[in-house]
């Protein structure tokens, strides 16, 4: 095992009351097999709110997004230690049934990843899985989860066409619609926006802003203008540390943490 | 002579080299097109109407192939069934869930071994639990011959084409609440039909040229039968009996059977062909 | 919804539909993986419970003796062991050079519009059944073969030079040569193919740093290409091996169909699985399919080890 060389990092961990929170992670240490990637990390998720994951390369932030889906227990070697309390519940049991709290937990990935099939069917398939609609209902969601995700005018009239046919940005839109449709409490985002143009990030960026209205949104991303734009928290993570977390102005504007302060001002990373 | 121009014995060789390599190639081509052409020459003129409505005749009368195409047929779809269930799930398990395990390495092996072992040992091994146990050959017997040969055919190239899948699209349904059988055969599967159909039409090419195996499990029959429990004639044991027959008829029916299959395989090798992208130069 | 379209309605989280099947279909992936397994084990088994009589009876004079006598029941293996070898092993050697010539043609020295056509005949060759080269081999090839190449080829020997020794025989077209041949035409996409992959791998700027070297096609290709795609080449040397070996319509059509030690490569002979296309079927006695069957045993432990050999290689090759 390598052993990571940290000064004793020097933290800033708000405290948000405990009826704000929807999702509580609390001393989580994470390992890839003997590889330590995270290390005893405290944050607080507020409902209905987005609050952003900064750092640099590796830092641990897409780790710990894969964490709260337990996206990594697909993978054998791979454990969580700690603990992620969704509205109260362990994340981390055993007990738990991954399924129906992946429903909870939706995800949207760095590459758009939409399936080989229509884009009626992307976004259908979801919802398929836990709910019988009828044609009309199922029309209705679809429909619904287009136009939160801005796509329905631009695909209104080939919903029968293939979901691989679409731009970039169109195609992680319909990504959002799907993930929506399943009407998840939490969305998570892993830097959704790396693969695309300006303009289609810019239309993402809206989407995400409006998403908050009903959900929990907790974003990954390089960009720290794009985190200080859409995000109400912010957390900052540096070699598998959170360092700091807090209202995004005061993270931006005045960093309470070196690490943070020398990060945000562009000193490394 | 100047340094920047090769010396005559450098380019001289170079010369004689790719020399020869425009001939390896004109001899393989001048092999396909004379096959090809035998077939058609030979084939062509016993080629009417009876050949698909008359079975095998007896010595000097009239008759065709019916009852071994349909044979041929049955069997190879009733193979084709059964290896492509086996198979893509065989496959399915090797890239999802053995990976890089030991027995997952050793099936793998294993699958290796089937994909090279003679099919006459298949057909072998088919007689002696099948038809030596069951007192008789049957077209049943030859379809799973023919199955053994086609599983690994189909197993290589499912999981072939399945790692290729981008571990992002799983996740993605995954990450929905998706159970993993399920994001397996909506999205995986769905994804890679496209090379897995292929390597199933390359397999199907595979057995229903093969004659070896069929020798002593499906034998052969004289007559019109759809009852697969019984021996089942087919086209290529067929094709094996007549031509080294004495009798004209039979020969030239031979011929007919030697053509239609290999234009069927040929066809079907096409479309398989054309359906995967040509490699490119990295 | 609301009009502003912001509130959301979220229905209690059943269990996914149909989640319970997912050990169910882990276990069928398993099942189909493990039934490979138990084909192969069965396969290997069968033979041996097959063969035994006969390895019990002639002990290890069944591989060295020439013999195959089905009235006076005496079997011994080795005529056909070395048919197969032979035939094998000339059709490699015929073919080998070819298929490179394929290889490097289709990568190097073909147009771009033809490259695919041409490739795609090739792999054609690949495709057409066995059998089908059997009636082509034995109607069509082989008189021409005895006319063109065998009869001068027996003229042209010296009287008591080892070329007389190796060519002595029926000039008919048929025999140990002339399976080869076939063979050697049907083993070649296998080989031209598995190269060509091999040779698009090679990174472009290998072989651009050697052509800015002032070398020649040839010189690249023999210099670099081919040592690049070395590793990968054993293995495609080997396939076609394999193929060969088991090869059995073709071959039976025309070697010959002779027993005992061949003499020459223009005389007939037989390979083990000739052998057992020709008389398992109609075998006299239990002695008989004991003794055809042991043949597959040995046909199949041969196959095995140019399969494993050629593991072998790869793996030390890529220790390196």
């Amino acid at each position: 095992m390598t052993v990571q060389t940290l000064e004793v990092p020097d933290t800033k961990i708000l405290t948000l009351p405990p009826e704000d929170v929807i999702l509580q992670v609390r001393n989580l240490d994470f390992y890839y097999g003997a590889k330590q990637a995270l290390f005893s990390v405290t944050a607080g998720f507020k409902r209905k709110a987005v609050t952003a994951l900064i750092g640099p390369s590796g830092c641990g932030k897409s780790t710990l997004l894969r964490t709260l889906n337990r996206m990594y227990s697909l993978y054998p070697g791979q454990r969580a230690e700690g603990q992620v309390l969704l509205e109260g519940e362990d994340v981390l049991a055993r007990s738990v049934d991954l399924a129906a709290l992946r429903a909870r937990v939706g995800m949207v990935f760095q590459k758009p990843t939409p399936f080989p099939m229509s884009i009626f069917e992307n976004v259908a398939y979801g919802v398929r899985l836990y709910e019988r609609l009828s044609k009309a209902d199922m029309a209705q969601r679809v429909e619904e989860s287009l136009r939160r995700a801005a796509l329905w005018e631009e695909v209104k009239d080939k919903l029968k066409d293939s979901g691989l046919g679409l731009s970039g940005g169109q195609q992680q839109r319909l990504c959002v619609a799907r993930a929506i449709a399943v009407r998840p409490e939490v969305l998570l985002l892993d830097e959704p926006a790396s693969a695309l143009d300006p303009i289609s990030t810019a239309r993402l960026e809206e989407t995400i802003s409006e998403l908050k209205a009903d959900y929990t949104v907790i974003i990954v991303t390089h960009n720290m203008s794009q985190a200080a734009r859409l995000s109400d928290h912010t957390g900052f993570m540096y070699l598998g540390h959170m360092v700091e977390f807090g209202e995004t102005d005061q993270v931006f504007t005045s960093p309470a943490t070196t690490r943070a302060r020398d990060y945000i001002t562009g000193r490394f990373g | 002579m100047s340094a920047a121009s090769p010396r005559f014995g450098r380019r001289a060789a170079n010369a004689a080299f790719l020399g020869f390599c425009w001939a390896a190639t004109a001899i393989a081509l001048m092999a396909l097109v004379a096959i090809l052409w035998s077939l058609v020459k030979q084939g062509v003129g016993g080629l009417n109407l009876k050949v698909f409505t008359m079975s095998t005749p007896a010595p000097d009368s009239e008759g065709g192939l019916l009852n071994a195409i349909l044979g041929s047929l049955m069997m190879c779809v009733l193979a084709m069934t059964g290896a492509g269930v086996v198979g893509a799930l065989a496959g399915t398990w090797l890239s999802e869930y053995a990976k890089d395990s030991r027995y997952g390495k050793v099936v793998r092996f294993v699958n290796d071994v089937l994909l090279s072992a003679p099919s006459i040992l298949v057909g072998l091994f088919v007689y002696e639990i099948m038809v030596a146990p069951m007192k008789g050959f049957s077209g049943y017997a030859g379809a799973l011959a023919l199955a053994l040969l086609a599983v690994p055919v189909i197993v290589r190239t499912t999981e072939d084409v399945l790692r290729l899948q981008p571990v992002a699209l799983r996740e993605a349904s995954i990450a929905l609440g998706a159970p993993v059988w399920r994001t397996t055969l909506a999205v995986i599967w769905k994804s890679a039909r496209g090379g897995m159909i292929t390597g199933a039409l390359l397999a199907f090419a595979r057995i229903s040229g093969e004659t070896a195996p069929l020798l002593f499990t499906a034998l052969n029959n004289q007559f019109l039968n759809l009852n697969l429990a019984h021996p089942t004639a087919n086209l290529p044991v067929v094709i094996f009996n007549f031509a080294l027959s004495a009798q004209d008829n039979w020969r030239r029916l031979a011929w007919v059977g030697a053509m239609l299959i290999a234009l069927a395989v040929l066809a079907v090798t096409i479309i398989a062909r054309l359906s995967t992208r040509e490699p490119q130069r990295s | 919804m609301t009009a502003a379209g912001l509130t959301v309605e979220r229905a209690p989280r059943p269990r996914a539909r149909g989640a319970v099947f997912d050990r169910a279909f882990e276990y069928a992936c398993f099942a189909a993986a493990t039934l490979l397994l138990s084909a192969l084990g069965g396969l290997i088994f069968s033979l041996a419970i097959g063969g035994w009589p006969a390895f019990a009876k002639f002990g290890p004079a069944f591989f060295v003796r020439s013999t195959w006598n089905p009235v006076t029941e005496v079997y011994g293996a080795s005529g056909a062991i070395v048919g197969t070898l032979v035939s094998s092993g000339l059709a490699l050697l015929l073919a080998l050079p070819l298929a490179m010539g394929v290889a490097i043609f289709l990568v190097e020295l073909c147009p771009a519009s033809l490259r695919r056509p041409i490739g795609t005949a090739v792999e054609l060759l690949a495709g057409i059944p066995s059998i089908v080269y059997g009636m082509w081999g034995l109607f069509v090839f082989a008189p021409w073969f005895g006319r063109h190449i065998e009869v001068p080829a027996m003229t042209a020997a010296p009287p008591g030079s080892l070329w007389e020794t190796l060519t002595t025989g029926v000039p008919n077209g048929t025999g140990i040569l002339a399976a080869s041949v076939i063979l050697a035409i049907m083993i070649l996409p296998f080989i031209a193919a598995t190269l060509r992959e091999l040779l698009l791998a090679i990174p472009p700027a290998v072989r651009e740093s050697a052509y800015g070297l002032g070398s020649t096609r040839f010189e690249v290709i023999r210099k670099v290409s081919l040592p690049y795609v070395r590793i990968g080449a054993v293995g495609a040397i080997m396939l076609g091996l394999g193929r060969a070996l088991g090869e059995t319509m073709a071959v039976t059509f025309i070697i010959g169909n002779a027993h005992g030690f061949p003499t020459s490569i223009f005389a007939s002979g037989a390979t083990i699985a000739s052998t057992i296309a020709n008389e398992f079927a109609e075998a006299t006695s239990d002695m008989h399919t004991a003794a055809l069957i042991a043949l597959g045993l040995v046909l199949f432990v041969i196959t095995f080890a140019v399969l494993a050999l050629a593991r072998l290689m790869i793996a030390r090759e890529a220790a390196r």
